[in-house]
């Protein structure tokens, strides 16, 4: 029997009180953790994409509402046009995309999925091969994205079979590795084909964009400046995107969400200390006779602080740890729904926030107890006995 | 050397209508193994006197010794273990720890002193238990399912658990019918046989036949 276990009969006699003051703790446990989480997870797969697009320049024919991601836009480029954006461009790699949207057929699948037709050398260039063969540029074959390859795989869809797209028999040579998220294409559900044949079978010669890869990436400012001003001399021919400098940019936005995202789990904490604070001051008054007697027969003043303080300890363990349990569970459902992959939660940084949401909810608990604790101890032991 | 011993104590609670002057000039001195009544109208300072006996309270001015200590000299901490180890208190309104059963209430002081439970505390417990004539049935009680009576027992084992030299006793039988009352005043007896120092308030003459000696007190001055 210790001031501890004083504590806990005191929390237990008032078991509802110690119930809300738990729950108060717990949801700011949860928000601090969770939200942490949330905007770490969002952190690292924008950092993941920045290290595979830093180096890109993807010039898209302007549009009249000056539209920043590609693809959308009615305008084309032309041959010419991707001439002089190369010309621009000087020794870096110039990769011209046109794109398409059609029916593809296999066995029961029946979807339609994008095209990105590029020329044959700059496939491997661009796109890295999980199986089979890349297409020469006369081949009537395709690629297709993993994703894709794996919502297919019970018709058959993989390396080596035939499919219907749009209405033509090709070949699928390979399968694409996964890619992620990008800004330039995300051909992980898509197909990629050879230009030339793209260009007859549906009959066109101009592209939707062009991707410059910049060899060193400290010149990417000035290769956008050449491109843009050969091209967009008269008219706003093209807009050309720096992914990393964007990427640069909605990086510290998601860094100040992160903050905001915790800023607003802090607060909640505080209010739960506030209330741990409110339920411990009544704690206090109502056992000031308690406390008179156990100082008239020897208790000391610090002894009667640390039976408190063990009592907001306890709430604020409580708390922290149902509240770390319930912040892995809810950090996994909301990067599940939100970002569709688990893994990132597993990372040290995801799980130091919820370390750092349990020590924030204990150290809060334990901070609101001080001041009733210290209160209690300073009661006089005389007047408190003659309390009723 | 008495083991209490007051020298020209006053004790004044200031309050907002007027100074209230609970103790005026009482000196006083009371030996080792006394059984002393103190008798006098309720408002006269009987309580004050006895919480300053038990350094629960210090004295505005004058001198106080309780066991060979100057009680003006000591600092909360000190008073707290002069009160822990050297006195034993017992209330008229027994004031047993309604969070704790019977043993535990009577254990208490004792894993105060020694900074540690176990079994040699709830031995020494069961034992003074015994002692003040209660069953070991009622030991895992809590307090408030106890009678009066058996109470105040318990209250008189945990004043007895650390072996204290002065028990303090506030009319201790204030709240128990006459039959009860004596019981506990028979027990009483039996702890100042057993060489305990007893100073009792009591407004009930045939309490005070009890003891040795009576100090009568009226508005603050002995008489
Ligand atoms: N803590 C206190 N603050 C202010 N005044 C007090 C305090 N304690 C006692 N007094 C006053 O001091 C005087 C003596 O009180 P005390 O309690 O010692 O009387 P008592 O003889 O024990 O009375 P009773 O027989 O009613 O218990 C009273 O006038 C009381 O109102
Ligand atoms: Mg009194």
């Amino acid at each position: 029997m210790t001031f501890f276990e004083f504590a806990k009969r005191n929390l237990k006699r008032h078991w509802v009180r110690t119930l809300l003051a738990v729950i108060g703790i717990v949801i700011g446990v949860v928000a601090i953790a969770t939200l942490g989480i949330l905007g770490n997870s969002i952190n690292l797969m924008v950092g993941d994409m920045v290290s595979d697009v830093g180096d890109t320049l993807v010039v898209t024919p302007a549009v009249s509402g000056g539209g920043m991601f590609g693809g959308v836009s009615g305008g084309k480029l032309s041959g010419r046009q991707v001439e002089d954006i190369a010309r621009a461009a000087g020794s870096n790699r110039v990769i011209p995309i046109a794109t398409a949207f059609d029916r593809l057929e296999t066995g029961n699948l029946d979807r339609g999925v994008q095209i990105y037709a590029m020329h044959a050398d700059d496939i491997p260039y661009l796109l890295e091969r999980e199986s089979g063969t890349f297409p020469k540029e006369t081949t009537a074959g395709i690629l297709i994205g993993k994703q894709l390859a794996e919502a297919g795989e019970k018709d058959g869809l993989r390396a080596g079979s035939r499919v219907q797209l749009g209405g033509e028999t090709v070949r699928v040579l390979g399968v694409l590795e996964e890619r992620g998220l990008s800004f330039d294409i995300n051909p992980d559900y898509a197909v990629v084909v050879p230009y030339r044949w793209f260009s007859d079978r549906y009959d066109r010669n101009d592209y939707d964009q062009v991707i410059v890869k910049v060899r060193d990436v400290r010149n990417i400012d000035s290769v956008r400046m050449d491109i843009e001003d050969r091209m967009n001399r008269r008219d706003r021919v093209v807009s050309v995107m720096d992914t990393g400098r964007i990427m640069e940019s909605i990086m510290s936005a998601y860094g100040q969400i992160t903050i905001f995202l915790m800023g607003i789990g802090a607060i909640s904490l505080i209010v739960a200390g506030v209330s741990i604070l409110n339920v411990m001051m009544m704690s206090v008054t109502e056992r000031i006779r308690e406390i008179g007697i156990l100082r008239s027969i020897g208790t000391l003043r610090s002894e009667v602080m640390r039976m408190f303080l063990y009592e907001a300890l306890i709430l604020g363990l409580m708390g922290a740890v149902i509240g770390g349990v319930l912040s892995f569970a809810g950090g996994l459902l909301m990067t599940a729904l939100f970002l569709e992959d688990t893994s990132y939660l597993f990372n040290l940084t995801s799980i130091m926030y919820i370390v750092f949401g349990m020590a924030f909810g204990i150290a809060t608990s334990v901070a609101s107890g001080i001041y009733p604790a210290w209160n209690a101890a300073q009661l006089n032991p005389i007047e408190a006995l003659r309390h009723e | 050397m008495p083991i209490i011993s007051f020298k020209d104590v006053t004790k004044i609670y200031p309050l907002p209508a007027g100074d209230v002057r609970a103790l005026n000039h009482v000196s006083l001195e009371i030996e080792a193994g006394e059984f002393v009544s103190l008798m006098g109208p309720s408002g006269s300072g009987k309580t004050t006197l006895l919480n300053v006996m038990g350094s629960l309270d210090v004295p505005t001015s004058g001198e106080v010794y309780i066991n060979g200590a100057r009680i003006s000299v000591m600092d909360d901490d000190e008073l707290t273990h002069l009160r822990r180890d050297h006195i034993g208190f017992i209330f008229q309104h027994f004031n047993l720890i309604p969070l704790l059963s019977v043993v535990e209430n009577v254990e208490y002081p004792m894993i105060l002193k020694t900074k540690k439970g176990g079994r040699a505390c709830t031995k020494r417990a069961a034992e003074v238990l015994h002692a003040v004539g209660l069953e070991d049935e009622l030991f895992t009680h809590k307090s408030n399912e106890l009678s009066g009576g058996q109470q105040q027992r318990v209250a008189i084992a945990r004043a007895l658990v650390n072996d204290p030299a002065i028990l303090l006793a506030d009319e201790p039988t204030g709240n128990l019918d006459t039959k009860t009352g004596s019981g506990i005043m028979d027990l009483l007896v039996q702890m100042n046989e057993a060489g305990k120092t007893i100073v009792m308030v009591t407004h009930d003459p045939r309490m005070a036949e009890y003891s040795h000696r009576i100090i009568r007190i009226e508005d603050g001055v002995l008489i």
